[in-house]
Protein backbone atom coordinates (compact mmCIF):
# COMPACT_ATOMS: atom_id res chain seq x y z
CA UNK A 1 0.00 0.00 0.00
CA UNK A 2 1.34 3.43 -1.00
CA UNK A 3 1.70 5.74 2.01
CA UNK A 4 1.40 9.49 1.37
CA UNK A 5 3.70 11.58 3.59
CA UNK A 6 2.09 14.79 4.89
CA UNK A 7 3.86 17.68 6.64
CA UNK A 8 2.82 21.20 7.65
CA UNK A 9 4.10 22.39 4.25
CA UNK A 10 2.37 19.81 2.05
CA UNK A 11 0.17 20.87 -0.86
CA UNK A 12 -3.11 19.58 0.56
CA UNK A 13 -4.88 19.72 -2.81
CA UNK A 14 -2.83 16.67 -3.83
CA UNK A 15 -4.45 14.49 -1.15
CA UNK A 16 -7.22 12.16 -2.24
CA UNK A 17 -9.95 10.81 0.07
CA UNK A 18 -9.20 7.18 0.92
CA UNK A 19 -5.42 7.48 0.73
CA UNK A 20 -3.31 6.00 3.50
CA UNK A 21 -0.97 8.67 4.89
CA UNK A 22 1.43 9.59 7.66
CA UNK A 23 1.69 13.03 9.21
CA UNK A 24 4.98 14.41 10.50
CA UNK A 25 5.01 17.88 11.97
CA UNK A 26 3.33 20.23 14.43
CA UNK A 27 -0.28 19.89 15.56
CA UNK A 28 -2.24 21.39 18.44
CA UNK A 29 -4.49 19.27 20.65
CA UNK A 30 -7.94 20.73 21.26
CA UNK A 31 -11.26 19.21 22.31
CA UNK A 32 -14.75 20.69 22.84
CA UNK A 33 -13.86 22.93 25.78
CA UNK A 34 -10.83 24.49 24.02
CA UNK A 35 -12.83 24.94 20.80
CA UNK A 36 -15.52 26.80 22.73
CA UNK A 37 -12.85 29.17 24.07
CA UNK A 38 -11.27 29.62 20.61
CA UNK A 39 -14.62 30.69 19.17
CA UNK A 40 -15.43 32.91 22.16
CA UNK A 41 -12.05 34.62 21.72
CA UNK A 42 -12.66 35.10 18.00
CA UNK A 43 -16.16 36.51 18.67
CA UNK A 44 -14.70 38.97 21.18
CA UNK A 45 -11.94 40.01 18.77
CA UNK A 46 -9.24 38.60 21.04
CA UNK A 47 -6.27 36.63 19.64
CA UNK A 48 -6.32 32.83 19.79
CA UNK A 49 -3.54 31.14 21.79
CA UNK A 50 -2.39 29.42 18.59
CA UNK A 51 -1.72 30.77 15.11
CA UNK A 52 -4.76 29.25 13.41
CA UNK A 53 -3.72 30.22 9.86
CA UNK A 54 -2.35 27.06 8.27
CA UNK A 55 -2.56 25.12 11.53
CA UNK A 56 -3.21 21.43 12.17
CA UNK A 57 -5.52 20.56 15.08
CA UNK A 58 -5.59 17.10 16.62
CA UNK A 59 -8.80 16.28 18.49
CA UNK A 60 -7.33 14.58 21.54
CA UNK A 61 -6.95 14.72 25.31
CA UNK A 62 -4.11 12.50 26.55
CA UNK A 63 -3.74 10.60 29.80
CA UNK A 64 -1.21 12.30 32.11
CA UNK A 65 2.46 11.76 31.22
CA UNK A 66 4.28 9.56 33.69
CA UNK A 67 7.71 10.53 34.98
CA UNK A 68 10.19 10.57 32.09
CA UNK A 69 7.49 10.43 29.42
CA UNK A 70 6.79 13.08 26.76
CA UNK A 71 3.05 12.48 26.84
CA UNK A 72 0.55 9.84 27.98
CA UNK A 73 -1.67 7.70 25.74
CA UNK A 74 -3.14 9.98 23.11
CA UNK A 75 -5.67 8.64 20.60
CA UNK A 76 -8.21 10.70 18.65
CA UNK A 77 -11.58 11.70 20.10
CA UNK A 78 -14.90 11.88 18.21
CA UNK A 79 -14.64 14.76 15.74
CA UNK A 80 -18.40 15.32 15.51
CA UNK A 81 -18.34 17.09 18.88
CA UNK A 82 -16.23 19.82 17.26
CA UNK A 83 -18.58 20.24 14.28
CA UNK A 84 -20.33 23.31 15.75
CA UNK A 85 -16.99 25.12 16.02
CA UNK A 86 -14.93 23.82 13.09
CA UNK A 87 -16.42 25.92 10.22
CA UNK A 88 -15.53 29.14 12.07
CA UNK A 89 -11.92 27.99 12.56
CA UNK A 90 -11.65 26.77 8.96
CA UNK A 91 -12.76 30.20 7.78
CA UNK A 92 -9.94 31.64 9.93
CA UNK A 93 -7.37 29.49 8.13
CA UNK A 94 -7.32 26.11 9.90
CA UNK A 95 -6.01 23.63 7.30
CA UNK A 96 -5.73 20.17 8.84
CA UNK A 97 -8.12 18.48 11.27
CA UNK A 98 -7.20 15.09 12.72
CA UNK A 99 -9.77 13.03 14.61
CA UNK A 100 -12.08 10.06 14.27
CA UNK A 101 -15.58 9.56 12.90
CA UNK A 102 -17.98 11.45 10.65
CA UNK A 103 -18.29 15.21 10.02
CA UNK A 104 -21.40 17.32 9.42
CA UNK A 105 -22.41 18.73 6.03
CA UNK A 106 -21.56 22.23 7.33
CA UNK A 107 -18.00 21.12 8.11
CA UNK A 108 -17.63 19.47 4.70
CA UNK A 109 -18.78 22.70 3.03
CA UNK A 110 -16.23 24.69 5.05
CA UNK A 111 -13.51 22.19 4.12
CA UNK A 112 -14.25 22.72 0.41
CA UNK A 113 -14.55 26.50 0.79
CA UNK A 114 -11.15 26.72 2.47
CA UNK A 115 -9.27 23.90 0.72
CA UNK A 116 -8.66 22.14 4.03
CA UNK A 117 -8.55 18.42 4.82
CA UNK A 118 -9.93 16.04 7.45
CA UNK A 119 -7.68 13.13 8.35
CA UNK A 120 -8.61 10.21 10.60
CA UNK A 121 -6.42 8.32 13.02
CA UNK A 122 -7.47 4.95 14.46
CA UNK A 123 -9.78 5.40 17.45
CA UNK A 124 -8.43 3.55 20.45
CA UNK A 125 -4.87 3.27 19.11
CA UNK A 126 -3.69 5.62 21.85
CA UNK A 127 -0.59 3.71 22.96
CA UNK A 128 0.62 3.32 19.37
CA UNK A 129 0.02 7.01 18.62
CA UNK A 130 1.83 8.01 21.82
CA UNK A 131 4.91 6.24 20.42
CA UNK A 132 4.78 8.57 17.36
CA UNK A 133 4.89 11.80 19.40
CA UNK A 134 8.35 13.31 19.83
CA UNK A 135 7.57 16.65 21.55
CA UNK A 136 4.77 17.99 23.72
CA UNK A 137 4.31 21.37 25.37
CA UNK A 138 1.19 22.69 27.11
CA UNK A 139 0.53 26.14 25.69
CA UNK A 140 -2.96 27.26 26.77
CA UNK A 141 -5.90 26.69 29.11
CA UNK A 142 -4.05 24.61 31.76
CA UNK A 143 -7.21 24.74 33.92
CA UNK A 144 -8.84 22.38 31.42
CA UNK A 145 -6.55 19.52 32.49
CA UNK A 146 -6.48 16.86 29.79
CA UNK A 147 -8.40 19.29 27.56
CA UNK A 148 -5.65 21.94 27.69
CA UNK A 149 -4.14 22.98 24.36
CA UNK A 150 -0.81 21.27 23.69
CA UNK A 151 1.67 21.80 20.89
CA UNK A 152 2.80 18.35 19.82
CA UNK A 153 5.20 17.10 17.17
CA UNK A 154 4.34 13.89 15.33
CA UNK A 155 6.77 11.57 13.63
CA UNK A 156 4.78 9.50 11.12
CA UNK A 157 1.31 9.46 12.66
CA UNK A 158 -0.69 6.79 10.72
CA UNK A 159 -3.77 8.33 9.07
CA UNK A 160 -6.32 8.01 6.33
CA UNK A 161 -7.48 10.97 4.24
CA UNK A 162 -11.20 10.97 5.12
CA UNK A 163 -12.30 14.22 3.46
CA UNK A 164 -10.13 15.88 0.82
CA UNK A 165 -10.00 19.53 -0.31
CA UNK A 166 -12.69 18.83 -2.94
CA UNK A 167 -15.05 17.52 -0.25
CA UNK A 168 -14.82 13.86 -1.24
CA UNK A 169 -15.70 11.85 1.86
CA UNK A 170 -15.01 8.18 2.61
CA UNK A 171 -17.13 8.03 5.79
CA UNK A 172 -20.83 7.58 5.19
CA UNK B 1 -17.27 -7.89 58.43
CA UNK B 2 -15.91 -6.20 55.33
CA UNK B 3 -13.31 -3.54 56.05
CA UNK B 4 -13.78 -0.40 53.95
CA UNK B 5 -10.05 0.28 53.81
CA UNK B 6 -9.45 -3.13 52.20
CA UNK B 7 -12.36 -2.63 49.80
CA UNK B 8 -10.86 0.68 48.62
CA UNK B 9 -7.35 -0.81 48.32
CA UNK B 10 -8.39 -3.85 46.38
CA UNK B 11 -10.73 -1.93 44.08
CA UNK B 12 -8.01 0.67 43.37
CA UNK B 13 -5.55 -2.03 42.38
CA UNK B 14 -8.11 -3.81 40.17
CA UNK B 15 -9.13 -0.56 38.45
CA UNK B 16 -5.50 0.45 37.78
CA UNK B 17 -4.71 -2.94 36.20
CA UNK B 18 -7.96 -3.14 34.24
CA UNK B 19 -7.42 0.28 32.64
CA UNK B 20 -4.09 -0.87 31.20
CA UNK B 21 -5.28 -4.04 29.54
CA UNK B 22 -7.86 -4.93 26.90
CA UNK B 23 -9.82 -8.11 27.69
CA UNK B 24 -7.76 -10.93 26.12
CA UNK B 25 -10.94 -12.52 24.71
CA UNK B 26 -11.57 -9.32 22.77
CA UNK B 27 -7.96 -9.23 21.51
CA UNK B 28 -8.46 -12.81 20.28
CA UNK B 29 -11.67 -11.74 18.48
CA UNK B 30 -9.81 -8.81 16.89
CA UNK B 31 -7.06 -11.14 15.66
CA UNK B 32 -9.67 -13.51 14.20
CA UNK B 33 -11.38 -10.55 12.49
CA UNK B 34 -8.05 -9.45 11.01
CA UNK B 35 -7.37 -12.92 9.58
CA UNK B 36 -10.76 -12.87 7.84
CA UNK B 37 -10.70 -9.24 6.73
CA UNK B 38 -10.38 -8.70 2.99
CA UNK B 39 -10.98 -4.92 2.91
CA UNK B 40 -7.59 -3.20 2.66
CA UNK B 41 -8.48 -0.12 4.72
CA UNK B 42 -10.29 -2.07 7.43
CA UNK B 43 -7.23 -4.37 7.66
CA UNK B 44 -5.04 -1.25 8.02
CA UNK B 45 -7.16 -0.19 11.03
CA UNK B 46 -7.30 -3.68 12.59
CA UNK B 47 -3.51 -4.03 12.34
CA UNK B 48 -3.10 -0.83 14.34
CA UNK B 49 -5.72 -1.81 16.91
CA UNK B 50 -3.99 -5.16 17.50
CA UNK B 51 -0.51 -3.59 17.62
CA UNK B 52 -1.86 -0.98 20.05
CA UNK B 53 -3.10 -3.69 22.41
CA UNK B 54 0.36 -5.30 22.33
CA UNK B 55 2.16 -1.97 22.95
CA UNK B 56 -0.13 -1.17 25.88
CA UNK B 57 0.33 -4.57 27.49
CA UNK B 58 4.12 -4.62 27.06
CA UNK B 59 4.49 -1.00 28.18
CA UNK B 60 1.98 -1.25 31.04
CA UNK B 61 0.27 1.85 29.66
CA UNK B 62 -3.29 2.81 28.74
CA UNK B 63 -4.48 1.33 25.43
CA UNK B 64 -6.97 4.21 25.13
CA UNK B 65 -6.63 7.78 26.42
CA UNK B 66 -10.32 7.73 27.34
CA UNK B 67 -10.10 5.82 30.59
CA UNK B 68 -13.79 6.47 30.92
CA UNK B 69 -16.41 6.93 33.55
CA UNK B 70 -16.05 4.25 36.23
CA UNK B 71 -19.11 2.04 36.42
CA UNK B 72 -19.48 -0.32 39.38
CA UNK B 73 -22.03 -3.13 39.51
CA UNK B 74 -22.25 -4.27 43.12
CA UNK B 75 -23.85 -7.45 44.40
CA UNK B 76 -24.22 -7.39 48.14
CA UNK B 77 -25.86 -9.91 50.43
CA UNK B 78 -28.42 -8.81 53.02
CA UNK B 79 -26.21 -10.35 55.73
CA UNK B 80 -23.04 -8.58 54.58
CA UNK B 81 -21.72 -5.97 56.99
CA UNK B 82 -19.13 -3.26 56.46
CA UNK B 83 -17.23 -1.23 59.04
CA UNK B 84 -18.12 2.03 57.31
CA UNK B 85 -19.78 3.69 54.33
CA UNK B 86 -19.56 1.27 51.37
CA UNK B 87 -20.28 3.92 48.73
CA UNK B 88 -17.52 6.11 50.16
CA UNK B 89 -15.10 3.15 50.12
CA UNK B 90 -15.93 2.32 46.49
CA UNK B 91 -15.55 5.97 45.53
CA UNK B 92 -12.15 6.08 47.23
CA UNK B 93 -11.11 2.93 45.36
CA UNK B 94 -12.01 4.58 42.06
CA UNK B 95 -10.20 7.78 43.03
CA UNK B 96 -6.97 5.87 43.76
CA UNK B 97 -7.35 3.54 40.77
CA UNK B 98 -7.51 6.56 38.45
CA UNK B 99 -4.53 8.36 40.01
CA UNK B 100 -2.43 8.00 36.83
CA UNK B 101 -5.38 7.83 34.42
CA UNK B 102 -7.23 10.63 32.67
CA UNK B 103 -9.68 12.63 34.74
CA UNK B 104 -12.73 12.70 32.50
CA UNK B 105 -15.61 13.52 34.85
CA UNK B 106 -17.21 16.97 34.86
CA UNK B 107 -20.33 18.67 36.19
CA UNK B 108 -22.95 18.37 33.42
CA UNK B 109 -23.92 22.06 33.55
CA UNK B 110 -20.82 24.00 34.60
CA UNK B 111 -18.50 21.46 32.88
CA UNK B 112 -16.08 21.87 35.79
CA UNK B 113 -13.89 18.76 36.09
CA UNK B 114 -14.14 16.98 39.44
CA UNK B 115 -10.38 16.41 39.20
CA UNK B 116 -10.20 12.81 40.38
CA UNK B 117 -12.55 10.91 38.04
CA UNK B 118 -15.16 10.49 40.76
CA UNK B 119 -17.98 9.96 41.34
CA UNK B 120 -18.35 6.49 39.84
CA UNK B 121 -21.75 5.35 38.58
CA UNK B 122 -22.79 2.63 41.03
CA UNK B 123 -25.63 0.11 40.81
CA UNK B 124 -26.43 -2.03 43.84
CA UNK B 125 -28.09 -5.39 43.56
CA UNK B 126 -29.14 -6.88 46.89
CA UNK B 127 -28.98 -10.67 47.10
CA UNK B 128 -29.21 -13.28 49.83
CA UNK B 129 -26.24 -14.38 51.92
CA UNK B 130 -23.23 -12.33 53.00
CA UNK B 131 -21.28 -11.96 49.75
CA UNK B 132 -19.86 -8.79 48.22
CA UNK B 133 -18.85 -8.69 44.56
CA UNK B 134 -18.06 -5.73 42.36
CA UNK B 135 -17.72 -5.60 38.59
CA UNK B 136 -15.86 -2.56 37.26
CA UNK B 137 -16.39 -1.31 33.71
CA UNK B 138 -14.51 1.67 32.23
CA UNK B 139 -17.00 3.32 29.88
CA UNK B 140 -15.58 5.70 27.29
CA UNK B 141 -17.60 8.60 25.89
CA UNK B 142 -17.11 7.87 22.19
CA UNK B 143 -19.09 4.65 22.33
CA UNK B 144 -21.44 5.57 25.19
CA UNK B 145 -22.62 8.66 23.30
CA UNK B 146 -23.87 6.47 20.45
CA UNK B 147 -26.13 4.16 22.47
CA UNK B 148 -29.88 4.54 22.58
CA UNK B 149 -33.22 3.33 23.81
CA UNK B 150 -36.38 2.68 21.80
CA UNK B 151 -39.81 2.20 23.37
CA UNK B 152 -41.35 -0.17 20.82
CA UNK B 153 -44.92 -1.34 20.75
CA UNK B 154 -45.31 -5.09 21.38
CA UNK B 155 -46.57 -5.58 17.80
CA UNK B 156 -43.05 -4.81 16.52
CA UNK B 157 -41.85 -8.09 18.02
CA UNK B 158 -38.56 -9.79 17.39
CA UNK B 159 -38.01 -8.09 14.02
CA UNK B 160 -38.65 -4.73 15.64
CA UNK B 161 -35.97 -5.42 18.24
CA UNK B 162 -33.42 -6.33 15.58
CA UNK B 163 -34.34 -3.29 13.46
CA UNK B 164 -34.02 -0.99 16.48
CA UNK B 165 -30.51 -2.23 17.27
CA UNK B 166 -29.45 -2.09 13.62
CA UNK B 167 -30.79 1.47 13.35
CA UNK B 168 -28.83 2.64 16.37
CA UNK B 169 -25.62 1.02 15.09
CA UNK B 170 -26.19 2.48 11.60
CA UNK B 171 -26.58 5.99 13.02
CA UNK B 172 -23.44 5.50 15.15
CA UNK B 173 -21.38 4.71 12.06
CA UNK B 174 -17.66 5.24 12.59
CA UNK B 175 -18.06 7.25 15.81
CA UNK B 176 -17.97 4.54 18.53
CA UNK B 177 -14.62 3.09 17.31
CA UNK B 178 -15.78 -0.11 15.60
CA UNK B 179 -15.31 -3.04 15.80
CA UNK B 180 -17.76 -2.73 18.66
CA UNK B 181 -19.44 -5.03 21.16
CA UNK B 182 -23.17 -4.69 21.74
CA UNK B 183 -25.03 -4.90 25.02
CA UNK B 184 -28.79 -5.06 24.46
CA UNK B 185 -31.47 -4.86 27.13
CA UNK B 186 -34.98 -6.01 26.20
CA UNK B 187 -37.97 -5.61 28.51
CA UNK B 188 -38.58 -4.12 31.95
CA UNK B 189 -39.10 -0.34 31.84
CA UNK B 190 -37.11 2.31 29.98
CA UNK B 191 -34.49 2.60 32.75
CA UNK B 192 -34.45 -1.17 33.41
CA UNK B 193 -33.75 -1.88 29.73
CA UNK B 194 -30.78 0.53 29.89
CA UNK B 195 -29.39 -1.22 32.97
CA UNK B 196 -29.90 -4.62 31.29
CA UNK B 197 -27.88 -3.41 28.30
CA UNK B 198 -24.97 -2.71 30.68
CA UNK B 199 -25.37 -6.05 32.47
CA UNK B 200 -25.26 -7.74 29.05
CA UNK B 201 -21.88 -6.07 28.44
CA UNK B 202 -20.35 -7.33 31.67
CA UNK B 203 -21.20 -10.92 30.83
CA UNK B 204 -18.05 -12.80 29.72
CA UNK B 205 -17.26 -11.36 26.26
CA UNK B 206 -18.50 -13.62 23.46
CA UNK B 207 -20.36 -16.09 25.67
CA UNK B 208 -23.91 -16.63 24.36
CA UNK B 209 -26.97 -16.37 26.59
CA UNK B 210 -27.87 -19.55 28.50
CA UNK B 211 -31.39 -19.19 27.05
CA UNK B 212 -31.28 -20.71 23.51
CA UNK B 213 -33.96 -18.34 22.22
CA UNK B 214 -32.07 -15.30 23.50
CA UNK B 215 -28.80 -16.74 22.14
CA UNK B 216 -30.47 -17.04 18.73
CA UNK B 217 -31.57 -13.40 18.95
CA UNK B 218 -27.98 -12.43 19.78
CA UNK B 219 -26.65 -14.16 16.67
CA UNK B 220 -29.44 -12.69 14.50
CA UNK B 221 -28.61 -9.18 15.70
CA UNK B 222 -24.87 -9.73 15.16
CA UNK B 223 -25.44 -10.96 11.62
CA UNK B 224 -27.75 -8.04 10.75
CA UNK B 225 -25.36 -5.48 12.22
CA UNK B 226 -22.38 -6.89 10.34
CA UNK B 227 -24.39 -6.79 7.10
CA UNK B 228 -24.36 -2.97 7.43
CA UNK B 229 -20.80 -2.86 6.09
CA UNK B 230 -19.65 -0.10 8.47
CA UNK B 231 -16.59 -2.16 9.36
CA UNK B 232 -13.51 -1.38 11.44
CA UNK B 233 -13.37 2.39 12.11
CA UNK B 234 -16.19 2.86 9.59
CA UNK B 235 -13.84 2.01 6.72
CA UNK B 236 -15.85 -0.94 5.37
CA UNK B 237 -15.60 -4.70 5.64
CA UNK B 238 -17.53 -7.25 7.64
CA UNK B 239 -16.43 -6.51 11.18
CA UNK B 240 -18.70 -3.79 12.55
CA UNK B 241 -19.41 -5.79 15.72
CA UNK B 242 -17.47 -8.62 17.34
CA UNK B 243 -20.18 -9.83 19.71
CA UNK B 244 -23.72 -9.13 20.87
CA UNK B 245 -25.12 -9.98 24.30
CA UNK B 246 -28.82 -9.65 25.14
CA UNK B 247 -30.38 -9.62 28.60
CA UNK B 248 -34.15 -9.76 29.00
CA UNK B 249 -36.66 -9.02 31.77
CA UNK B 250 -40.46 -9.33 31.82
CA UNK B 251 -42.18 -6.15 30.71
CA UNK B 252 -45.65 -4.58 30.71
CA UNK B 253 -48.28 -6.01 28.31
CA UNK B 254 -48.26 -2.64 26.55
CA UNK B 255 -44.48 -2.17 26.27
CA UNK B 256 -41.38 -3.44 24.48
CA UNK B 257 -38.38 -1.39 25.63
CA UNK B 258 -35.10 -1.98 23.78
CA UNK B 259 -31.87 -0.37 24.97
CA UNK B 260 -28.48 -0.58 23.30
CA UNK B 261 -25.13 0.12 24.92
CA UNK B 262 -22.26 0.28 22.49
CA UNK B 263 -18.83 -0.75 23.75
CA UNK B 264 -15.73 0.14 21.73
CA UNK B 265 -13.01 -2.43 21.03
CA UNK B 266 -11.06 -1.16 24.05
CA UNK B 267 -12.88 -3.39 26.55
CA UNK B 268 -11.50 -2.78 30.04
CA UNK B 269 -13.18 -4.35 33.04
CA UNK B 270 -12.53 -6.30 36.24
CA UNK B 271 -14.46 -8.47 38.65
CA UNK B 272 -13.64 -8.58 42.35
CA UNK B 273 -15.10 -11.05 44.84
CA UNK B 274 -14.45 -9.47 48.22
CA UNK B 275 -15.77 -12.54 50.06
CA UNK B 276 -12.38 -14.16 49.42
CA UNK B 277 -10.87 -11.52 51.72
CA UNK B 278 -13.52 -11.82 54.38
CA UNK B 279 -11.69 -14.33 56.54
Amino acid sequence: MNVRQITNDSDLTELVAGEVAEFSGVAYTARDAAHKRFVEAADAGRPLPIDIAGAAIYYAGPTPARKGEIIGSCGPTTSARMDDYAPRLLDMGLKIMIGKGKRSPAVIDAIKRNKAVYLIAVGGAAALIKSRITECEEIAYPDLGCEAVRRIVFDRLPLLVAIDTAGNNILK
Amino acid sequence: MYRCELIADRLASAVDSALKKIDTRVVDMLCAARREETDERAAWALDQIIENARIAENGNCYPCQDTGVAMLFVRIGTDAQTDGDLTAALTEGVRRGYREARKSIADPLTRLNTGDNTPPVIYYDVTGGNGLEVTFLAKGAGSENMGGVRMLTPSKGRKGIIDAVVGIVRDAGANPCPPILLGVGVGGTMDKACLLSKLALIRECGRPSADPDVALLESEILESVNALGIGAQGLGGNHTALACAVETFPTHIGMLPVAVTIQCHSVRHAHIDFAEDNA
